[in-house]
């Protein structure tokens, strides 16, 4: 795919920069656009910091009479967060492994092997992307009644594995490698699963990697599914949680603001940290994901 | 599942190759398919298939919540559904946010592209700032903009209007008039990065030389913008644009934490509806045949992508 390259270099310094009046009123455009982006952030940090008295002043200040790190100091105690991002951290993991592992299997079944009906199951798989979840909400909700997963981890993240988007991804991917280091194996007599896991794997690390990012990601952040199979505080995810922390403070708005920012805190740090992974990821997956 | 008549003759060697292939070497493609492809299977079959189509059961049923003890009550639902108001009004105001956001989003997505793409300096600056709020959760977002923007008075959006003197004294999410255009523009602000890295990417990937050629013949900025990266970025355009109508017909988390679907309704998506039927007024059934009323909009407007790009194909052709 063309966009995973033109991605993938780096910007390209080929013509010279020479800041005439035109580029120069772009780069005024593009700082206020910034500005307008960065400032409800900078509004939640400033207003976590005030005391609480004074979040709701008039006259627009950024620094209340002091810088204080209470409302953060209140949120942590409370000891919900934490929790929440356990639970996060823990079904958004395995979310990622079970729909990476199953759908390079599945995948590689579908490019690689040949049984009976195999046109027609990829056919099914395929017509699954277009079945938004959102449609299966309530079905979906009746099935883990009766199964018994309402309030479980398998509950939220059973339903977000099954993802045939990245079927479609990996079988893309897999049709345009090259058979012949895996005939070599099988002609020194290695069996299918070894070559799956020794040779397949391994050479797919990158379309795996923008996979598991796009899917960590989506995970960390779904709310509906998460939102409607857990009704119990200590089983919420960090984005449902975080829904209570409204009724919870009352109108303490430093303490709300507190907690958005923990909140957003592990994404920004891990889009500052692989922002070119999650970049080429995002346009390379989201284009047939969604 | 044996559908045995389906299978179609494959062009590979024979389904299952006896033990005894002459040369001693197996035929590794025939091998264990069906137990590569079977974890997912069940997954998908189990968690998507199975309440696709005991869903479109229960929309013929009174289901309530446990789906016990329901009876077939044929299309009632869909007859009830169709004269339901509410269901128009939400229909309705789904259609509206989708135009509302769908717009500025592709417009804004591809302005702010054409701008890092231009500027060519500090790249992470416009990715941080245009991308970043696109990795933050519903909850994070809709929480910030619900306290402590669209508050009135101490709320950043009436403050930066009183830095210039105005006090425009508008109920951001409390009046019917501009609450819809409040949850657009929060939606804007939070999802545009997406656009803008996929227009980014396709307007990197047009080749240097087009334009180095256009410079030689003497075409100045805009002439280039229109001649060359304008048309080039078309079948971008379409992607984005499906993308994205796609994406704002599923709104949900907006809504529902941010107005709750008020006031007096003016906010009430379909999804939001759905949610009210199935799960405070417990009719699954009803929800359900909503939810297949709103699954075959979904449909129309993802096949709408292969016909549009059918479309320019034939365009182009002529």
């Amino acid at each position: 795919m063309s966009v995973l390259s033109a991605l993938s270099t780096r910007d390209t310094g080929s013509r010279k920069t020479r800041w005439t009046p035109g580029r120069l009123a772009l780069l005024a455009v593009a700082l206020l656009l910034t500005l307008v982006w960065l400032l409800p952030l900078a509004w939640a940090v400033a207003t976590s910091l005030k005391p609480e008295a004074e979040t709701t002043q008039t006259p627009l200040a950024w620094i209340g009479s002091e810088i204080t790190f209470e409302a953060y100091a209140k949120v942590w105690e409370t000891g919900d967060l934490q929790r929440w991002f356990l639970n996060s951290a823990f079904i958004s993991v395995m979310t990622t492994l079970l729909t990476v592992l199953s759908c390079a299997m599945a995948a590689y079944g579908f490019t690689r092997t040949q049984f009976r009906g195999k046109k027609l199951l990829y056919g099914l798989v395929l017509a699954g992307i277009m079945v938004p979840p959102q449609v299966l909400m309530a079905p979906l909700f009746v099935e883990m009644v009766q199964l018994g997963l309402v309030d479980t981890y398998w509950g939220v993240i059973l339903p977000q594995v099954a993802e045939p988007a990245m079927v479609f991804i990996l079988v893309k991917f897999f049709e345009a490698v090259p058979r012949e280091l895996e005939e070599s194996a099988f002609v020194d007599g290695a069996g299918r699963w070894r070559v799956f896991f020794t040779i397949v794997l391994p050479l797919s690390r990158p379309v795996l990697a923008a996979v598991a990012i796009f899917v960590f990601i989506m995970s960390w952040n779904n709310f509906l599914w998460p939102f409607l199979v857990t009704t119990d505080p200590n089983g919420m995810t960090l984005p449902v949680g975080l829904t209570n922390v409204q009724s919870s403070f009352g109108v303490r708005y430093a303490q709300i603001m507190a907690s958005l920012v923990l909140a957003a805190l592990p994404l920004l740090v891990i889009f500052t940290l692989f922002q070119r992974q999650i970049v080429r990821g995002v346009a390379h997956t989201g284009l047939a994901g969604q | 599942m044996t559908t045995a008549a389906t299978t179609p003759a494959s062009t590979a060697a024979p389904a299952r190759a006896p033990a005894a292939a002459p040369a001693g070497i197996r035929r590794p493609w025939t091998e264990h398919g069906l137990l590569f492809v079977a974890p997912f299977l069940l997954i998908y079959a189990g968690f998507l298939l199975w309440p696709l189509l005991s869903g479109l059961w229960m929309s013929f049923t009174d289901a309530d919540i446990t789906a016990r003890g329901s009876t077939f009550t044929g299309l009632d639902n869909y007859t009830e559904a169709l004269s339901d108001p509410d269901v128009w009004a939400s229909l309705w105001n789904t259609v509206w946010f989708t135009v509302l956001s769908t717009i500025p989003l592709v417009l804004l997505g591809l302005l702010l592209a054409l701008l890092a793409n231009e500027l060519k300096v500090v790249q992470w600056l416009w990715r941080l700032s245009w991308f970043a709020p696109f990795m933050l959760p519903s909850g994070v977002v809709c929480l910030l903009f619900l306290n402590m923007i669209y508050q009135p008075e101490f709320g950043l959006a009436d403050q930066l209007f009183a830095v210039f003197g105005l006090h425009p004294d508008i109920g951001w999410l409390t009046d019917e008039r501009y609450a819809m255009l409040s949850i657009a523009a929060t939606t804007v602000w939070w999802t545009v990065g997406f656009n803008f890295l996929l227009y980014l990417a396709a307007l990197q990937s047009i080749p240097a030389h087009l334009y180095e050629a256009a410079e030689l013949d003497g075409a100045g900025p805009w002439q280039r913008l229109k001649h060359i990266t304008l048309p080039m970025l078309r079948r971008t355009t379409v992607l984005v644009l499906v993308l994205q109508l796609l994406a704002s017909l599923k709104i949900f988390d907006q809504v529902y934490l941010m107005t709750g679907g008020g006031p007096d309704d003016s906010t009430r998506v379909v999804l939001q509806y759905v949610y009210q039927q199935g799960f405070t007024g417990y009719r699954i059934g009803y929800a359900s045949a909503v939810s297949y009323i709103f699954f075959a909009m979904i449909l129309i407007v993802s096949l709408m992508r292969p016909w549009l790009s059918r479309r320019r194909a034939e365009e182009a052709a002529r």
